[in-house]
This record gives structure tokens, sequence and C-alpha cells, in this order.
């Protein structure tokens, strides 16, 4: 399938231990899918896995962007395949501002020698800013150093609104956000909802897919997905917990 | 000792890489002092440069210090084993005299300036500029409302000889000849370098700069630069550096004293860009007396082993001293690098902040030396050592040796080892950087504090030599 992200029975692990175990998804442009599932199962490995994160291995499997391997490919090289990952747990970057951070990154999907239009740059940056209520004096702080887990997460998005993946998986970006955030960061994600991008967003939590609303809800567990449905699993899992999956796979 | 050739066969062998320094046409050479070091060697510098007696004098006498001297080898590196003294080319010159004008260039020494930028910046930004390849000045030009001015900016030989009322008085005091056995060697061989004198109140603007270049192989660069701001006066001088890469070691080994008197102020700049065989060994210090301020800008990257401890003796009181350092030990080489304070008069401060960043096997280290007698009062001095790691087999040590005595000072230090982690290489590389540009943006963050007080034109030319050597360390 050309436009969509494909992952076939992806086998991966740290170590010794393997963590993703015969992993399948694929997420077609224009979709938001939805990735729950309890502490420990691989969410956040499985968005490492797929940035080409050097610190896993892949045992076997293959994941297609648009058709094109990005499995074994440099971080850099997926990322300007238009891979784009909200991390978790971003990083500090001490000494490099937000504005000259973003600009490197879009510089870096430039052909060599392209001029580079700053004053569009930051017309573009000021306009994300505003939309994301960031205070325009964060252009001039250093990448994440010293943020809060909400700043740090708007940041994340704001980096994802400047650069426009393809496709975006977006992890836990909820957990750190207050709810006036939660809306906003939302809406940014939203406003970037359309036939030109897909969405892998892992949450814990239903309030959020309340604000991106998903196409798809997968649950996944021990490294595979176990469960899939529409919107409303989210809500089932929020009532139940994930007991019932347990039991289901039990007695599968 | 080499015949005086001037016919000898032009040949033109053109060795690119990326590293903009990093390319050598094919000299030859009128004048020659063979290879390896004794007396004769000694006596033909000094024969070439028609010197007074007093000078040969003062060559014989540092090349006994120098042969006296054992190598400083118990408290750096024992790399300095490597150099062999007997296998180094210790003079070789085209000529005697600096043209005035870019055209009387020699063309293949002009086109080597050319590819540095040099003539660019002159027009761009400069007073004045002096270019020299291997041994001597090959241009030497100066603004000319500055020379009616009273400003002198010429290399040592003419120094000595046209002006020894305002320059014998300093040379060799700053940094006598018996200071370290490179300071000796120096004393020995020297040949080019700059000798500026500033008048009284005379406050030059823009920068005067010069350019060492090194073109031969198994050869040794040994200028001797002497600045003396005069009362009140004020002067930016900028030197860089660079040299293609060899096969075998090449040793650079410079003195540099300054005399800022009264009330001056001396900005000292260097960005050397030395390849990875150079020994970078020298020795650089500063006077200030009542009120005045020497302050050393010094960015090493590149070559195989630099020791440079730039320093301030503060005379007078009320004087300044600075030294703002950035060393980059990339695979394979040593920055041991640092800075002295030797605080000899009352109310005079100094600020020390030195960043370092190792790569790969790399290796930084900072040794400062801070000196404030127990007999004065209201001296200050602040010190600063930054060193960061990019990944685990790069080392940095610090040895911070301060001695302040008495009630009435104060000393203020820190020192701080970071780290680029694999995590934060990963998370800008997934925005699309590659290695090199993800490393080098962090070492760019790293030394951006210090890089802003710079001036501008140089702090453009190290991110753009950051950048190089990142490239360069990514297998
Ligand atoms: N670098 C690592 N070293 C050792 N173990 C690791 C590493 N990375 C992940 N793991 C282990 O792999 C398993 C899956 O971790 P992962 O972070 O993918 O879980 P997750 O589903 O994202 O959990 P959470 O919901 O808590 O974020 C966990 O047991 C974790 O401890
Ligand atoms: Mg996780």
């Amino acid at each position: 399938m050309p436009d969509s992200l494909v992952i076939k029975n992806l086998n991966a692990s740290i170590g010794e231990r393997p963590i993703l175990k015969d992993f399948c998804l694929t997420v077609p442009k224009g979709e938001v899918h939805a990735i729950m599932g309890p502490n420990g199962t691989g969410k956040s490995t499985l968005s490492k896995v797929l940035a080409g994160h050097p610190d896993y291995t892949v045992q076997s499997g293959s994941a297609l962007l648009d058709g094109e391997e990005i499995l074994g490919l440099e971080p850099d090289v997926v990322a300007r395949a238009g891979l784009f990952l909200a991390f978790q747990y971003p990083s500090e970057i001490p000494g490099v501002t937000i504005a000259n951070f973003i600009r490197a990154a879009i510089v870096a999907r430039q052909a060599k020698g392209t001029p580079f239009d700053a004053k569009a740059y930051y017309a573009e940056l000021y306009a994300k800013m505003d939309a994301l209520k960031m205070d325009r004096k964060f252009t001039a702080r250093f990448v994440n150093e010293g943020f809060s887990g909400g700043e740090k997460k708007r940041c994340e998005i704001l980096q994802l609104m400047m650069l426009k993946p393809k496709y975006a998986v977006l992890d836990e970006t909820d957990s750190g956000l207050d709810i006036d955030a939660l809306r906003i960061v939302s809406e940014g994600v939203n406003r970037m909802r359309g036939p030109d991008t897909g969405f892998l967003v892992i949450t814990h939590y239903q309030r959020l897919l309340e604000y991106i609303v998903p196409d798809r809800v997968h649950i996944m567990w021990d490294g595979r997905i176990v469960h899939s449905g529409g919107k409303e699993l989210a809500l089932e899992l929020e009532a139940k917990g994930y007991d019932w999956v347990k039991t289901e796979l039990a007695s599968a | 000792m080499a015949e005086i050739d001037e016919n000898l066969a032009q040949r033109e062998a053109i060795e690119v890489d990326r590293s903009k320094g990093d390319f050598k046409y094919e000299e030859s050479y009128a004048f020659d002092a063979g290879i390896g070091l004794s007396a004769g060697v000694v006596d033909y510098i000094s024969k070439v440069k028609a010197e007074e007696p007093w000078i040969r004098e003062f060559r014989q006498k540092a090349l006994k210090i120098f042969d006296g001297l054992p190598m400083p080898t118990h408290w750096a590196t024992t790399d300095l084993d490597n150099i062999k003294f007997e296998n180094i080319r210790y003079y070789l010159a085209k000529g005697q005299k600096a043209v005035r004008t870019w055209e009387e260039v020699p063309d293949d020494v002009k086109k080597t300036f050319e590819r540095l930028g040099i003539p660019e910046s002159e027009r761009k930004f400069l007073a004045g500029v002096e270019a020299q390849f291997d041994s001597e000045a090959v241009y030497s030009r100066m603004k000319e409302e500055l020379e009616k001015l009273g400003v002198i900016f010429c290399g040592p030989t003419e120094g000595l000889r046209d002006h020894p009322e305002i320059f014998r008085k300093w040379f060799g005091k700053v940094i006598p000849a018996g200071d370290n056995k490179f300071a000796a060697l120096n004393s020995a061989v020297f040949s080019g370098g700059s000798f500026i004198y500033i008048p009284k109140g005379v406050k030059v603007a823009q920068p005067l700069q010069a350019y060492f270049r090194i073109n031969a192989e198994n050869f040794g660069q040994f200028e001797r630069t002497l600045i003396i701001a005069d009362e009140g006066s004020e002067v930016t001088y900028m030197e860089g550096c660079t040299a293609p890469k060899f096969e075998t070691a090449t040793l650079h080994s410079a003195v540099v004293e300054l005399v800022a008197l009264k009330g001056a102020k001396i900005q000292y700049v260097t960005v050397q860009n030395w390849s990875a065989n150079v020994f970078n060994l020298v020795t650089k210090r500063g006077v200030a007396e009542e009120g005045a301020e020497v302050r050393w800008i010094d960015c090493n990257i590149g070559s195989r082993l630099t020791m440079k401890y730039p320093g301030v003796v503060l005379r007078g009181k009320g004087a300044r001293g600075e030294v703002l350092s950035i060393a980059l030990a990339n695979d394979g080489q040593h920055q041991d690098t640092g800075a002295k304070m030797i605080h000899a008069a009352d109310d005079t401060t100094s600020n020390i902040i030195a960043k370092s960043i190792s790569v790969g096997s790399g290796r930084s280290t900072y040794r400062g030396l801070v000196h404030i007698p127990k007999t004065l009062k209201n001296c200050r001095n602040n010190t600063e050592c930054d060193a960061l790691l990019i990944n685990e087999h790069s080392r940095t040590d610090t040895y911070p040796a301060i001695s302040v005595r008495g009630q009435k000072n104060s000393v203020q230090h820190e020192a701080s080892v970071s780290k680029v982690s694999a995590e934060q290489i990963f998370y800008m590389m997934q925005r699309g950087l590659s290695e090199g540009e993800a490393m080098s943006l962090a070492v760019n963050g790293f030394v951006n504090d210090l890089v802003k007080e710079f001036p501008m034109e140089y702090s453009v030319e190290l991110k753009r030599l950051i950048e190089l050597q990142m490239e360069g360390s990514v297998g």
C-alpha cells in the first residue's frame, strides 16, 4: 500500500529480551490510529524501532513508509523520509535555541544550497506558537532545557507542525498536559489532520481521544496488537480496565 | 646547509581535502637552513636576516638554554618525546622582504592565501594584514591613516632593526628565553611574526591580522610577536593558522609577548585550525600596567598536540586580565590548554572561561594557574572550566592551581563536565539532522555564550570550523 505506514510481523528486542513480537499494524494516510495498552507492553519501543533507534535490534519483519522500507535506515534518513516522533521523554539540548533547532531541521530537508527564507520561517514559527499559546520568548530558549513537562510536550507539537511529516507517532503527548493545554495541543494536531498525514497516537487515557477522535483504536499487549476497534473501544477500556483483555487472551 | 637556489623547477601539485586549510602547492625556497638544529643553523638565520650582533648572541644563548632544558614530559604528555628535532627544517623562505600589494606576491603563494580568504577579509574588515608563508611574511600592509598616526606593524627583523628604541626594551622580557624549552627554541630560531606599536591614545578600531601558513613538511614555524600598546591606546590583533595534512610531524612553536601600558587595551584573538600532525607548542603572555587590560581569546582546533596557556601578569593597580578559550580535541588529538593569571598589584581582576570539547579518542586538559600573593588586596579572580564529552572514549582533566593568599582577595571557581548523550543525538537525528550536524549543533550550543564575546567575523569562522570537524569525526 503506497499511501500507508505498514508494519508487518515486526520482531524487535533490547539486548536479549524480545519486546515486539510479530507486531502488525497499518496506518493509512489521512487516518488517526490510537494505541492503548498497559505499561511496559512495548508502545514506546515500537515508536523508537520505527525511528531507527540504535539500542534496539530488529530480528525480522518490515515497516514500509509509502512502500519504502524504513527499518535499518539511519534515524535522520527515516525522519527525512517523513516519519516524526513526538517523544514521551524529549531530550534537552543545552545551548541550542528552539528557533535554531527547528531551522536546522528544516534546512536538513532542503536541497543543499537552497537559500533559507528567514522572514517566512519566523512568520510561520510565530503563527504556530500563537496557535499553541506558546510565549514567543520560547524561540530563544534552549530546546527543552528547564521546560515543565507540559511545555516539553507543546514544544514537540510545535516541531511536528513546523516539519509537516507524512506520519507522526505521538507517544503519550497528553501526559503532563493540563486540561487547557490538552485542548490546545489537540487542536494543533487536528488542524494537521488531512489526506496527507497519518497519525499513530499512543495514550493511556480516553480523554485525549475525545479531542483527537481516532479512526481506529488498538490494544497492545505484550508486544503485539491483540484487539482493534472503533473509537468506542477506548471508552470500553476506560470503563473496564485491561483485565478483560487478559481473560480474553487466556481463553483464546 | 642548502645552497641558495632560485631556479628550482616549479611543480604544481594540488592536494585538496574538504577542510579548508588542507591543500598544498609545491614550493621552491630561496632560503633554506637545511635539516636539523645547530649553532650553524642559528647563525644562518641570523645572517640571512643581517641581524645585529646582540640579536645573534641572544639567539645563541637561547640555543644553549634549549639544549640544557629537559622536555616538560613529566607533567604533560610523553607524545612530546616523538618530536625529532634533528629531522626538522628550521628556516624556509622564498625571500626576505614582504611586499605591500597582493599583485607583487608570487602567484602560487597568492593562490594559497586567496583560497584561505585573506585578501577578501582584508578588504572587508581589517586595518592591516600580514601573511606569513613558512618562515617569513610574504605580504604586509596597513592602512595609511594608521601609519600617519605612528602605528607600527612589521615583522621582528624590521622591528628590531628599524625601531630598536621601542622594541628592544620589551623583546624577550615578558617571556625570557629560559621560560620553558619551547620558548628557548623559539628565541634561538625565531622568524616572522608581528611587531606592533600603538602610540599613546591611539585607538585602532579595526583589527590587525596575521595569518600563519605552514606549507612545508617536516618544518618548524617559529614566529615571534611583540605588541606594545602605549598609554591609553587600544588594539585588537587576530591570528589565523593552517597547514595541509602531512604524513610526518610538523612543529609550530611561537612566542607572543604583549605589553599594555597604563590604561591600554589589547585583545588578542587566535583561531587555529592546524592539521592533525602539527605539534603546537606556544608561549603567550601579556603584561598589564595600571588600569590596563589584556584579553586573550584563544580557539584551538586541530593539531596533534597543543600546549598553550596564555597568561597575564597584572602588574599595575586596577589592571584586568582575561582568557576566553575554546579547545576542540578530535579523535587522536590532545589539547592541553589553560590560562595563567599572576596578580602583582592591588585591585586587579582576572577572568578565565575555558571550554573544551573532546570527541572520540580526543583528550582535553585544562591547566590553570592563578596566583594572588598575601600582600595584595582587593584582587579578584573568576575561573570557569566546562568540558563537553562526545561519546565514552573521550577524556578530560582539569588541573586548576589556584594559590590565593590574604583575606582581602577573592576567587571563584566553577567546573563542569557534561556529555552529549546518545539519546540527545538520537533526538536531533529524529528531526532530520545527520549525526555530524547533530554533534556540531550540540558543540556550537556548548560554546555559544562564549562565542558571543568574540568579534563577529571570527565567530562565523569558528562555527564553520566546528562543523567541519564534527562532520569529519563521524565514521
Ligand atoms: N533501553 C532499555 N533497556 C532495558 N529495558 C528496556 C529499554 N527500553 C525498554 N525496555 C523495556 O522494554 C519494555 C517495554 O518498554 P516500553 O517503554 O516500550 O513500554 P511502554 O509500552 O511504552 O510503557 P509505558 O506505558 O509505561 O510508557 C519495558 O519492560 C521496558 O523496561
Ligand atoms: Mg512508553
